[in-house]
């Protein structure tokens, strides 16, 4: 018996136990796959204040932000507090990039085009300007989630969370209408709560305890290159319609630039999204569209080669906004899902708020605007 | 029938056909590049293009698989 | 409605399986190319010299074949092909990346035979990543290929029978073979009827090239680990349990080491295309075919070591029953009605039987994980140490996969080909997982954003 089982031990899954059980609570993790298996482990570990609308979701970014800095401090992966820089191609988006920075209320600088260089020597020549954020930052996501995890076996009492890794949930247990536990393929598990972070694959748990949740995979696709010998790239580099394919309704293939080195040497490049159901299939034009674009933006990076690539599938709601809080239709059935793109960026801040509702205190955010009762 | 092409400006012969790997292990240079963190030394290892060990600057255009890269006269490699 | 194509038929691969699938569809009528990224046909088991000839079982066949082909197809060599793609109307687009210059290069078929070989199946231990320790295939490679031996004084590791004809080749010419370790024992070989009857033959006969030398031959014996400062100066050779734990150990002086556990298949653009794979009996994944070749995946063939390595006589066989399927399924009129002919099939099935049971004689015994230091890599590109992938099976890894998220072993150049097997025997994987590359060889951005001016042909 476990007060909280939690569903899915991708980065919300584990920020969720780790808060938890740092509530102490009695915790258990569940994955029908490995520890970071699902989209966890095909994100870039964006850590991003710089490309939300002033509202809740960026209200939940700067308070996740602050709280990676905290987590990180345990060590164990990476966390690269490097900053992003947006970039305008034209004068007129340069316009618009800093009009939303000034609503944001984030801390930020603006960058005008001649100034450029000195943040990205290898940025193309020709661009408007930008807007640098201090505050973006990138972590390693697989390995970070593993050791939330890890840190919240050993750190919160023996047994207070335990991570059962090739489980899979096949139901619910309830009494009455309330949840009281999972069926699995391994046997049920009987808890006070269950948290349903299953990312992408949310929206099938939400169905096995009757209620519906609109989470629909929205594929995107990573190019990676050859390590580098130098760091060719020092921040996060997008450009400006990256913010605008984020917020946007389509289904149709949407490109923009993103592009920024790792530690390990290899320059990672994005971004593609396009609602395609879970199909794997490589789409050699979107990698070329990727190719091209990053090398607008960086022409050096035209001799580097690309040894790699790989997609994921964003767990994509219909309004851009996580699922955060408990169903009121499924008394004792919580969300934490649905975060898109950002779930790496917003784990903790959603397990931090998850753990105050199971623990029945006042969230530090008003949690409404994620309701799940939203969809009902 | 034999030619040259400069290794870090040494001069080593070739036989035609031969890859630049070959050559170079044949003038007992075993090793050309180190690895980017112990600065371990790499030369030769599957010899036919998979394993990615044998890396090398060929005329100016980096990150050459040696063994795949058939020597030509003239060639300028350099190593790291 | 036939599709707009350069080809009927590209063929991916110029080893026997590829050179025999190219000139039996091509004798039917069909246009067909062939491409390969070496400089020369022949593939890993015909490696030859510039100006040269093959050698070995089956070589003046191999070169007769050649010349039949080259002159009713189209052979494009120096092509490294990076992906291939389906398209809308069924036909695929060979991508490629071609010459020293890295051209994009595509080629359109209306079908597609992938006879892509396979490389070693390498087992890390302390010091493998020395310069002078090379594969077994990759020693045999600078010779054949090249003329240069892989070192004076030369010790040959692993297990299986092609580590024999290594060893011959190499003290053939003139190499030093300070020793042949083969970890398993004779017994199997011996024991199993199919292969007492088969292809013993051949193995005796390098068995005795090497007793004339005096090259000493040991049984249940391995190298566990290779010593020195800046190449390799002297291993570790060690008598083995039938488990290959270490039971006591002695220092062999040498320059070069030629170590292989068996092959691995090259199936990746199997993968890219959605064809269903399945496992031969050495636990390599391998692409699932029917009798006359085909792949899950319609219009898409692949023969030799693809379908489960098997050695050259079954790859230049699969690769006949391939082409003339393919003859077959897009009707050209020299096609076989019923595919291939019976008497291919059966011997195919019988060269089919021999290598599986080949395959379980010599097989990859758990104890060379105890060879393993803390410190020993385990992924030589992103030099990883066993440490590292300990710790990721600690945190929750359960897979190759996750081991690779975790630590990062098979993230860098190679993409895994070379520590795949061994990170998947670690995390404690039956068998090898089909290997998932959208992107089989590097291509410079540059070359990648201009895909759309590539060549045709």
């Amino acid at each position: 018996m476990s007060d909280v089982i939690v569903i899915g031990a991708g980065v919300v899954g584990a920020a969720c136990a780790y808060y938890a059980a740092a509530a102490g609570m009695d915790v258990t993790v569940l994955d029908r796959g490995p520890v970071a298996g699902g989209t966890t482990g095909a994100g870039e570990g964006n850590v991003l204040v710089s490309d939300k609308e002033p509202g809740p979701e960026l209200d939940l970014a700067l308070l996740s932000n602050r709280l990676w800095r905290e987590l990180a401090g345990d060590g164990g992966f990476e966390f690269e507090p490097k900053g992003g820089l947006v970039v305008a191609e034209t004068e007129e988006i340069q316009r618009q990039l800093v009009a939303l920075a000034g609503k944001q209320g984030v801390e930020h600088a603006v960058v005008p085009g001649g100034a450029l260089r000195d943040y990205e020597p290898h940025l193309a020549a020709d661009l408007a300007g930008g807007v640098f954020y201090p505050q973006d930052a990138q972590v390693q996501p697989m390995l970070a989630a593993a050791q939330l995890i890890r840190h919240g076996a050993e750190s919160f009492g023996r047994g207070t969370l335990r991570l059962r890794t090739g489980v899979s949930v096949t139901g619910f247990l309830r009494e009455g209408d309330r949840v009281t536990g999972v069926r699995t393929d391994h046997g049920d598990i009987i808890g006070g709560a269950v948290v349903n972070a299953a990312g992408t694959w949310g929206g099938e748990i939400a169905a096995m305890a009757g209620v519906e949740l609109p989470v629909l995979p929205r594929r995107g696709f990573i190019l990676v290159t050859e390590p580098l010998a130098e760091p060719l790239i020092r921040h996060k580099v997008y450009t400006a319609a990256y913010v605008t394919n984020v917020a946007s309704d389509s289904a149709d293939l949407e490109t923009s630039a993103v592009v920024e080195g790792t530690p390990a040497g290899s320059v990672l490049i994005g971004a593609s999204r396009e609602r395609v159901g879970f199909d794997r299939t490589t789409s050699i034009p979107v990698l070329r569209r990727l190719a091209a674009q990053a090398t607008a933006l960086f022409p050096v990076l035209r001799d580097k080669r690309v040894i790699r690539s790989y997609c994921g599938f964003r767990p994509y709601c219909p309004d851009h906004l996580p699922v955060i809080g408990e169903d009121p239709r499924v008394p004792g059935l919580l969300h934490a899902c649905g975060h898109e793109g950002a779930g790496i960026g917003l784990a903790p801040a959603t397990g931090h708020l998850l753990a105050q509702v199971l623990a029945g205190d006042r969230t530090d955010l008003d949690l409404a605007p994620f309701s799940p009762g939203r969809f009902a | 029938m034999s030619f040259e092409i400069t290794v870090d400006g040494r001069r080593v012969t070739v036989t035609p056909g031969q890859s630049v790997g070959a050559a170079l292990h044949a003038a007992g240079i075993t090793s050309w590049r180190t690895t980017r963190h112990g600065g371990r030394p790499r030369g030769l290892f599957c010899g036919i293009g998979v394993c990615f060990d044998c890396l090398v600057t060929v005329n100016g255009r980096d990150s050459q698989r040696a063994c795949l890269v058939e020597a030509m006269p003239g060639d300028e490699v350099t190593t790291s | 409605m036939t599709p707009e194509t350069d080809y009927d038929v590209v063929v991916i691969g110029g080893g026997p399986a590829g050179v025999a699938g190219a000139l039996s569809a091509a004798q039917t009528g069909a246009r067909v190319a062939l491409v390969d990224a070496g400089s020369r046909l022949g593939g890993q088991y015909f490696r030859h010299q510039a100006g040269g000839q093959p050698s070995g079982q089956g070589a003046d066949r191999f070169v007769r074949q050649c010349r039949a082909m080259e002159s009713r197809a189209d052979v494009l060599l120096g092509h490294k092909v990076w992906a291939v793609e389906q398209d809308d109307d069924g036909s695929f687009t060979v991508h490629c990346v071609e010459g020293r210059d890295e051209r994009p290069v595509a080629i359109t078929g209306r079908a597609l035979l992938i006879a892509t070989g396979a490389h070693d199946r390498p087992l890390p231990f302390p010091g493998w990543d020395l310069p002078g320790v090379f594969t077994a295939g990759g020693a045999q490679a600078l010779l054949k290929g090249n003329g240069v031996l892989a070192g004076r004084r030369v010790v040959v590791s692993g297990t299986g029978p092609f580590l024999l004809p290594v060893a011959a080749g190499l003290a053939g010419a003139g190499a030093s073979v300070a020793g042949v370790y083969e970890a398993n024992g004779l017994f199997g070989l011996a024991r199993h009827p199919l292969l007492a009857a088969g292809k013993t033959g051949e193995a005796v006969g390098y068995g005795a090239a090497l007793a004339r030398r005096r090259v000493p031959y040991r049984t249940r014996h391995a190298v566990v680990a290779a010593h020195g400062t800046t190449a390799v100066t002297h291993v570790t050779v060690a008598r083995l349990d039938p488990a290959w734990k270490i039971l006591s150990t002695r220092t062999v002086e040498c320059d070069a080491v030629a170590a292989g556990y068996g092959f691995v298949p090259q199936i990746e653009l199997a993968v890219q295309l959605g064809c269903a794979t399945g496992h031969s009996p050495d636990g390599s994944a391998v692409v699932a075919v029917d009798a006359a070749q085909r792949t899950t995946v319609a219009r898409v063939y692949a023969a030799g070591e693809p379908t489960g390595v098997g050695g050259a006589a079954l790859s230049e066989l699969e690769g006949r029953v391939a082409g003339l399927t393919i003859a077959h399924d897009l009707a050209f009129p020299g096609g076989s009605t019923d595919h291939a002919p019976g008497v291919l099939l059966r011997r195919a099935e019988r060269l089919r039987a021999f290598a599986d049971a080949l395959q379980q004689a010599y097989p990859v015994k758990p104890g060379w994980q105890d060879w393993l230091a803390d410190d020993t890599l385990i992924c030589r590109c992103e030099e990883v140490p066993m440490a590292r992938v300990r710790e990721a099976l600690a945190l929750g890894a359960t897979d190759a996969r996750s081991v690779k998220l975790l630590a990062r072993p098979g993230m860098g150049w190679c993409q895994g080909r070379i520590c795949g097997y061994a990170v998947s025997c670690l995390s404690g994987e039956p068998t090898t997982p089909a290997p998932r590359r959208p992107i089989a060889q590097p291509i410079t951005l540059g070359c990648l954003e201009r895909i759309e001016d590539e060549q045709p042909r």
